[in-house]
């Protein structure tokens, strides 16, 4: 996870539009006929589950990046974090964690977030090694993060400058659910009345609503399970477990 | 390669009795969990549900539930749950649900059983939690059948049988074979037919005629009231079988007339509630009368833990505990009386020994001091009689020590001189004390003030008493100074993660529940009932009266009392647990032991205790004596 300041997000929310995609199922069935290279042709084959499964019965992922910077043309992924869950459950001995070779080179304010430093990625191995594994923990399953675009366009990103070709994926993201449920309009109109800040709905104040732990550590994959701890806390709130995934999805 | 669970792993490091397991283990189980979110009251694990994994809190609080759905027990982070289920290969027994929103870590089935059957200590400490409750499983699967929370009046299988003071005893023992009795009411016709208490005078037994006719060689002709005990015990029927096993303890007596309101309802005897309850502190009594020498009542110190810690299986509240080790204490005191006695001959002139502090206030844990003194009869002379008495403070002292009483440090013991003293040096003792007191001087004798006697003259106990309710009541100096030694002790403020936090800021990883806890509690108790002149030496019983004689604000002495149940609890669990695990029991806690529940309700009872004694402050003002 990339703790975006204020004012990064403001921007961010202009250019990353929401594009709503509701037929997954026909989505991966044509990417399966065009797409090129073999693992990612084998993601799109496995397909993806219907748009009515029952929250319950969801196949999921939890997945983090730590990534140099926010802008995904200029700037690449550090780490990888990943545990596969479901509502009910989360695989802690099926996670995965990696420090990859960042393309560009590490900036300091980064550094200072994510604690991963120049030395520890000199040895890392290029993303590309982790491309084939990484999308073999992907396939069948949705991918759960918090604030998800940027896993979804630094992940897109990073396979157009390996393979030539990017990716496409269903996402549930527990940051816009949270703002779904925490941030309603009225109480909004109250807190400014009030002369509040707006409900924070960062991954560790979403956390707190729900009494899960405080995590000390930052990484990638302690964010991923932060993440899906979450989505489960979220999940037993505020919806029934029988919801089918569209409600959450995008 | 697995990805490393820093987190998860953390928290590992954390807590018992993951701790103790080796860097390499410990990861490998931090790897491989499960994560599981469950929303305030939501079930966790259903009563009959199949069961594969053992949990552990990780945040949040669960509530374990009976079959009955009567509340088990609550645990918080830290704590864990379905290794019974585990263990046994059964389904679900105690079914859980979460009180407060809760993360828990769940650990495979073959990960527990592999690191229940490769690590003693992790086994032994689950052990320990599992075992408490599989064993309130089995003794509470008829509830309210336990000796602790039946009522006499389960006892009584028929009416009592009586007969009128004037008939002979052969006519009284046919009747006993007759109704198949071992005792019977003796009825004063005079004072009535019925057997309402006024016109019971006395009770005969089965013993009586064998001790005190038959082996008298009188006639079977005389009355019934020639042999009968005049001098009733009575047990009210709505008191638990316990009061009666206590009662019968106290005045060593094997029969008790049941009352219901003022109508005799009943008798029982020491055999109805030994086939009641068979493993229980009367037996342990018995044993001790029974030891032929010292060496076989130190064997009896297991026998004696045994009994300590199946009270608290049985949910015994502390009263009850306190009162039945004290009673035990009592008991080895007064078989060494005996057995000193048989060694050293009769004692040259009468004596009384006694009993201290806890033993004598009925609140007697595991770890105890002997406090002990004699009081001598007034014609004593220390030339001719004091080796005697010498000998026997020692031999009495060295025996408790061996029987797991460790000698005062202090030394309050009948070995020391000062208190091997006659009657009236005692009497002395305690007027110098009360009537020019100084905190002083009160510091170490602060503990006669709670005296009883366990062996020989033990009115002379009765009359000091006496003298102490007389002459402390009005002295509001020596009231002071005794407040004033009553908070040198003093709780602490509350806990902070791990630590012991006190008043001042300083953190502490243990903390004495005696010395800061129940002690302190005990000693504002005795300054209030000396004030109020109770007649009373337990705390709880002194709090009562306290409470009666309306000294306190109002609800403080039952927040007190609550408070005192809730340390005492924690003191006596925490000693249980070290008995299981094979550990010298203590009465140091280590606050990372505790669960939240019990620190939270730790922290107010240490509050209300703190209160208490701002209060004592200013009613007593300590601070006007030096």
């Amino acid at each position: 996870m990339f703790y975006i300041g204020k004012n990064q997000l403001a921007r961010q929310g202009q250019t990353l539009a929401k594009t709503k995609q509701l037929d997954w199922s026909g989505r991966f069935a044509s990417l399966a006929k065009t797409s090129k290279y073999p693992s990612l042709k084998a993601f799109y084959q496995q397909g993806v589950i219907s748009a009515s499964t029952p929250l319950l019965d969801v196949p999921m992922v939890a997945l983090d990046f730590e990534t140099t910077g926010l802008d995904p043309s200029r700037d690449s992924i550090v780490s990888i974090g990943l545990v596969p869950m479901s509502i009910s459950r989360i695989r802690c001995g099926e996670s995965k964690h990696w420090i990859v070779k960042p393309k560009t080179n590490l900036h300091s304010a980064s550094v200072v977030v994510h604690g991963i430093t120049h030395s520890a990625v000199a040895d890392a191995p290029d993303f590309s090694n982790v491309i084939d594994t990484l999308l073999g923990c992907l396939r069948g399953k949705i991918v759960v993060a918090h604030h998800a675009p940027i896993e979804r366009r630094f992940l897109h990103a990073a396979l157009m400058r390996h393979l030539q070709e990017g990716i496409e994926f269903p996402v549930i993201d527990t940051m816009a659910i949270e703002a779904q449920f925490s941030r309603r309009k009225s109480q909004e109109i109250w807190r400014s009345l009030l002369g509040r800040q707006r409900t924070s709905i960062r991954l560790s104040d979403s956390r707190t609503r729900y009494h899960l732990p405080y995590y000390r550590q930052h990484n990638a994959l302690t964010d991923a399970i932060a993440c899906a701890e979450l989505l489960q806390a979220q999940c037993v709130t505020h919806l029934s477990l029988d919801t089918p995934v569209s409600a959450i999805w995008s | 390669m697995q990805a490393e669970q820093s987190e998860v792993l953390d928290f590992f490091r954390r807590h018992s009795p993951f701790s103790d397991l080796s860097e390499e283990v410990l990861t490998n189980v931090a790897n491989n969990v499960e994560i599981a979110y469950f929303r305030a009251q939501s079930t966790i694990l259903p009563l009959g549900q199949d069961n594969h994994h053992w949990y552990v809190i990780r945040s949040g609080v669960v509530e374990v539930f009976r079959r009955d759905g009567k509340l088990y027990n609550r645990l918080g982070e830290g704590d864990f749950f379905g290794e019974q289920s585990l263990m046994l290969s059964r389904p679900i027994r105690f079914p859980v649900t979460a009180l407060e929103d809760t993360l828990v870590y769940l650990i495979g089935e073959e990960t527990f059983n592999y690191l229940f059957d490769n690590f003693e200590h992790f086994a032994d400490y689950v052990e320990v939690e599992d075992l408490t409750r599989l064993r309130q499983f089995t003794t509470k699967r008829e509830d309210g059948d336990s000796l602790l929370t039946a009522k006499v009046a389960t006892l009584i299988t028929s009416l009592p049988v009586s007969v009128s003071c004037t008939t002979t005893v052969q006519r009284a023992a046919i009747r006993m074979t007759e109704e198949n009795v071992s005792s019977l009411l003796v009825i004063d016709s005079e004072k009535g037919q019925d057997v309402s208490s006024g016109s019971v005078v006395g009770i005969v037994t089965d013993l009586d005629i064998r001790s005190r006719l038959v082996a008298k060689g009188l006639s079977t002709d005389i009355a019934v009231a020639d042999i009968m005990s005049t001098d009733l015990i009575y047990v009210q029927s709505n008191h638990f079988v316990f009061d009666a096993m206590m009662l019968m303890l106290k005045h060593n007596v094997q029969h008790l007339p049941v009352l219901k309101k003022e109508q005799h309802i009943g008798l029982i005897s020491h055999l109805d509630i030994l086939r009641y309850e068979s493993q229980n502190s009367l037996f342990v009594v018995r044993s001790i009368s029974n030891a032929q020498n010292v060496d076989e009542l130190a064997a009896l110190k297991q026998e004696v833990e045994g009994s300590f810690t199946r009270m608290v299986y049985q949910d015994a509240n502390s009263k009850m505990i306190g009162s039945a080790m004290a009673a035990i204490g009592r008991s080895f005191k007064q078989r060494l009386c005996e057995l000193a006695e048989a060694e050293l001959g009769a004692p040259p002139v009468p004596y009384c020994f006694l009993a201290l502090g806890s033993m004598a206030r009925g609140e007697q844990l595991i770890v105890t001091d002997q406090d002990n003194a004699l009081i001598l009869d007034n014609s004593f002379e220390p030339k001719l009689h004091d080796d005697y008495f010498k000998a026997l403070a020692t031999f009495v002292s060295d025996g408790l020590a061996r029987c797991g009483y460790s000698y005062c440090t202090g030394n309050i013991m009948a070995s020391n001189i000062h208190w091997r003293q006659p009657l009236a040096v005692w009497r002395q003792y305690f007027t110098e004390w009360i009537q020019k007191p100084s905190a002083e001087s009160l510091l170490h004798s602060g503990i006669f003030f709670d005296l009883e006697g366990v062996w020989g003259q033990i009115n002379w106990a009765k009359e000091l008493n006496q003298l102490i309710r007389q002459t402390a009541t009005k002295n509001s100096r020596f009231l002071a100074c005794m407040s004033r030694n009553a908070l040198l002790r003093t709780p602490p403020l509350g806990f902070f993660k791990d630590f012991v936090m006190e008043t001042d800021g300083r953190q502490s990883n243990s903390i004495n529940m005696k010395r800061r806890g129940t002690a302190p509690i005990a000693d504002l108790v005795r300054v209030h009932a000396l004030a109020v002149g109770s007649q009373a030496r337990n705390t709880f019983e002194r709090l009562e009266d306290i409470i009666e004689a309306g000294i306190l604000p109002p609800g403080r002495g039952l927040d007190l009392r609550d408070a005192l149940e809730f340390i005492a609890m924690v003191r006596i669990r925490n000693q249980v647990s070290d008995i299981e695990l094979k550990r010298e029991p203590d009465n140091n806690i280590e606050p990372e032991y505790l669960s939240d529940f019990e620190r939270k309700n730790l922290k107010e009872a240490f509050q209300i205790l703190s209160s208490a004694q701002r209060y004592m402050k200013f009613r007593y003002q300590p601070g006007r004596v030096n």
